[in-house]
């Protein structure tokens, strides 16, 4: 039952060079999206705040990244004498590469719909448009995600400065306690679409079935929002904060190092987002017409649409949106979005079970809703408590 | 005031005394004890004085317990510029130009101090267009500067894009002195005996769309801002302090309203024409950030209706006073008279003399008190002069305010406090 890429069936020289192929590609892609989506972010959020944006370097600025790239890149390489060496210099990659391996999971293109499963037919090879379908795809994404929490926190701690450990230890605190929300809300998703496997999620989707109303919309804002705090985008850029923290866990890097600090973020944002379409907005399905050359393309410009609706979201949010304070950013993780991915998780579970025991739908949404609510009415119970016994305890001192 | 007011700022300076917030380490000492305290389990950081969100280069030493702050001291100087010594081989003639450098936000205020300190030490009175122009100019730039604050308060609280918005407002304003001033900031324009110049053909026009348009623009400031449920977060409850408190501090301005002490000294000591014309003094009830955020918003609305009326009712008139003591002549007098001439070169090189004495006044600047203090000795130059900077006074506050706050939180206090370091360090 588990979508495993044709490709590997029967492996010869060219299903190798198949695979190099998509490897090579999807690296390139990756990096030129970067480079556009800085651009993207920067002309985008010049536009809101009335201004020009990048506009020398290349037609309307397009090269300016690059040109950024090229002057970070004969810059100094300033390591402070107060840094751990070894650490300080291992953690840009740490942060880079979890980047990058988030990206093999995502299918790119291909026809999900009639049960296809995205296969498409390269060079007389039957394969999938992504570079590597592996069963448990999404806990990989989770365990990647994971990873890029070290080269932060590596960073701020070994820079051997008082800012960045300020930033890595909020970094510590804020990725981690995201990651629970950010799982639990993915948990819905699974539960509908009964597998870990990219691809099998992407398939459940096809005929505009997406999990965005699978499963109730819920677990996707929570998602989202998660995705933004676990990304250090705006308005939860706490780790770097600049205001506050000068430049938090990079204020101490420079030349390629920062550079691989700012290209991961970029790219991290893409994956994330990627990996949002991917769960929730149906990956690359989408409605399929024209002749044949458009149709093999259609999938993958639907996905990049729908990708493109997502980083115009999160440079829109930062646009907007002022940012959180440290314990406002644990509030709103803690006490609102985990109980409330917990309790949708829990309400859909009974769902689930009712369907296959064939219970009356409707009592399971009263019986559900109820034991939600009286749920939260216990969380805010003890919340309130908690603020109380603190507010008696500052009054005392 | 009464007794029990008194009793209630003894109680309040004893407090202020008492709560421990003010870290009272040499910068020395602070320096040797840099870094983790194994004993106290705190660690002494330094703010600035490069830091992005210390406006300028204030430098505060925090005392952290974690991200909280326990203790902390504002340390200034790192701007000094010995101005107030300046002033005093300066005649008073050239005192504006060395005054307007001060408050470099507002620096219309400072001439108009330093102008009505002299004209007080003189005994005269500048014509009533002067009067008028002079209350316009500063309204113009109380605006200018309140605007200043609301984007670097959304700058410092994470909202780049409020930053833009309100440079953005304040370039239109800054547009509009550049056509009467013929400069964007250190005018020179208010000065002794009255304003440099006339104002421009045309600047009602000017104003007028300024007026017309700047309402809407505030209503998207609101929408924004004060609406938004991170940013009142973020600002509502930090930084608190009591009326009493403020006083004890020599807090004024917005911090001083904040609390609910309706303290304006354009209502409360009018000077100029402000007694003719109508406005509220804005208050805020709970002294936290979020009130110093809504006062200056309040006050921008008011004063774009001093500025209304402003409209209506500028009188015609003369621009500076027709003393030939103390107002240069006009420069094609010069070519005719003798006695222009004579005073036009007695104006600029000695300049004129100024009664002995002492004076001290104080006008409504957009942070609060601002205070020039006059002593003459019957030359022709300031034998001291001092000025009574807002900025100054209310980074007394600070400590105080910061307490028990976060890092984030400390962004937000200065910021509230909107201290300008050109007017601190003098």
């Amino acid at each position: 039952m588990f979508a495993i890429d044709p490709l590997l069936e029967s492996v010869d020289g060219s299903a190798v060079l198949i695979v190099l192929l998509k490897v090579v590609v999807a690296f390139a892609a990756l990096m030129i999206a970067v480079m556009a989506m800085v651009w993207f972010e920067r002309k985008v959020v010049a536009r809101m705040q009335n201004r020009l944006g990048p506009n020398v370097a290349g037609p309307f600025g397009i090269l300016q990244t690059l040109a950024d790239g090229v002057k970070l890149f004969f810059k100094e390489d300033l390591l402070p004498r107060e840094a751990d060496r070894p650490v300080f210099r291992l953690a840009p990659y740490l942060s880079l590469v979890p980047a990058f391996l988030v990206f093999v999971v995502v299918p790119l293109g291909g026809d999900f719909s009639n049960d296809r499963h995205g296969v498409v037919s390269w060079f007389g090879k039957e394969t999938l448009v992504q570079v590597a379908d592996p069963h448990i795809g999404i806990l990989f994404v989770l365990a990647m995600s994971s990873m890029a929490v070290y080269g932060v926190m590596l960073a701020g701690w070994s820079s051997g400065s008082k800012y960045p450990l300020l930033g890595s230890v909020r970094a510590a605190a804020q990725m981690i306690s995201y990651e629970a929300a950010l799982g639990l809300s993915l948990l819905a998703v699974l539960l509908n679409s009964g597998s870990l496997s990219t691809n099998e999620i992407v398939s459940g989707q096809s005929g505009w079935n997406w999990n965005l109303w699978a499963t109730g919309v819920v677990p996707f804002i929570v998602f989202f929002i998660a995705a933004t705090a676990e990304l250090n985008r705006p308005p939860f850029d706490l780790v770097e904060a600049e205001q506050e923290l000068v430049g938090g866990f990079h204020t101490e890097y420079s030349s390629l190092r920062f550079a691989l600090f700012f290209l991961a973020e970029f790219m991290n944002t893409i994956t994330m987002s990627a990996v949002i379409v991917t769960l929730f907005l149906g990956g690359p399905n989408g409605p399929s017409f024209g002749p044949g050359w458009l149709q093999a393309i259609l999938p993958t410009v639907w996905f990049l649409a729908k990708l493109l609706v997502f980083l115009f979201v999160f440079v829109w949010l930062r646009g907007t949106l002022p940012r959180l304070r440290y314990d406002q950013l644990m509030d709103l993780g803690w006490k609102l979005l985990i109980p409330l991915a917990l309790g949708w998780f829990l309400l859909l579970a009974a769902f689930k079970i009712g369907q296959d025991e064939g219970w009356n739908r409707a009592v399971v949404g009263v019986v559900g809703t109820v034991v939600i609510l009286l749920g939260a009415l216990l969380i805010s119970m003890a919340v309130g408590t908690a603020r109380a016994r603190r507010a008696a305890v500052e009054v005392e001192a | 005031m009464s007794v029990s007011d008194i009793e209630r700022l003894d109680a309040a300076v004893a407090r202020l005394a008492a709560d421990d917030s003010v870290l009272r380490l040499s910068e020395t000492e602070a320096e040797r004890r840099s870094g983790y305290q194994a004993d106290t389990e705190r660690m002494i950081m330094n703010m600035g004085p490069q830091h992005p969100s210390t406006h300028g280069v204030l430098r505060l030493v925090l005392e952290l317990e974690g991200e909280l702050i326990v203790r902390s001291k504002p340390v200034i100087g790192y701007l000094h510029t010995g101005m107030e010594k300046t002033g005093e081989v300066l005649t008073y003639v050239q005192g504006p130009t060395n005054v307007t450098r001060m408050d470099y936000a507002s620096p219309l205020f400072n001439e108009l101090v330093f102008s009505l300190a002299t004209e007080t030490l003189l005994g005269i009175e500048v014509p009533e267009r002067a009067q008028w122009i002079r209350m316009l100019m500063c309204e113009v730039n109380r605006l200018s500067s309140h605007l200043l604050f609301m984007a670097t308060n959304g700058m410092d609280l994470g909202a780049v894009s409020m930053m833009l918005y309100g440079w953005r407002e304040r370039e239109e304003l800054l547009r509009f002195f550049e056509k009467v001033t013929g400069l964007r900031m250190n005018h020179n324009y208010i000065r002794p005996g009255g304003v440099a110049a006339d104002l421009p053909d045309g600047w009602r026009d000017d104003l007028r769309s300024i007026l017309d348009a700047l309402p809407d623009r505030l209503d998207e400031f609101d929408t924004l801002m004060s609406g938004q449920p991170i940013w009142q977060d973020r600002l509502q409850g930090v930084g608190v302090i009591t009326a009493e408190e403020a006083i004890a501090l020599g807090a004024t301005g917005p911090i001083l309203r904040s609390t609910g002490f309706a303290w304006d000294l354009r209502r409360d000591q009018p000077y100029l024409r402000y007694d003719e014309v109508d406005f509220d003094v804005i208050v805020g009830t709970h002294g936290d950030s979020f009130d110093r955020y809504a006062i200056r918003l309040g006050e921008i609305h008011e004063s774009m209706r001093i500025l209304r009326q402003i409209l209506d009712r500028m009188p015609t008139g003369d621009y500076r006073i027709q003393d030939k003591k103390v107002t240069p002549p006009p420069r094609a007098r010069i070519d005719e008279s003798m006695e222009a001439l004579i005073h036009h070169f007695k104006i600029f090189t000695e300049g004129f003399k100024v009664p002995e004495g002492e004076v001290y006044v104080a006008v409504e600047s957009p942070r609060g008190e601002l205070g020039c203090y006059l002593v003459s000795d019957g030359g022709p130059k300031p034998y001291r002069m001092h000025i009574r900077g807002p900025s100054f006074v209310n980074l007394q506050t600070l400590p105080h305010l910061m307490r028990n706050s976060l890092i984030a939180d400390t962004v937000a206090i200065v910021s509230s406090v909107d201290p300008i370091m050109g007017e601190v360090d003098r």
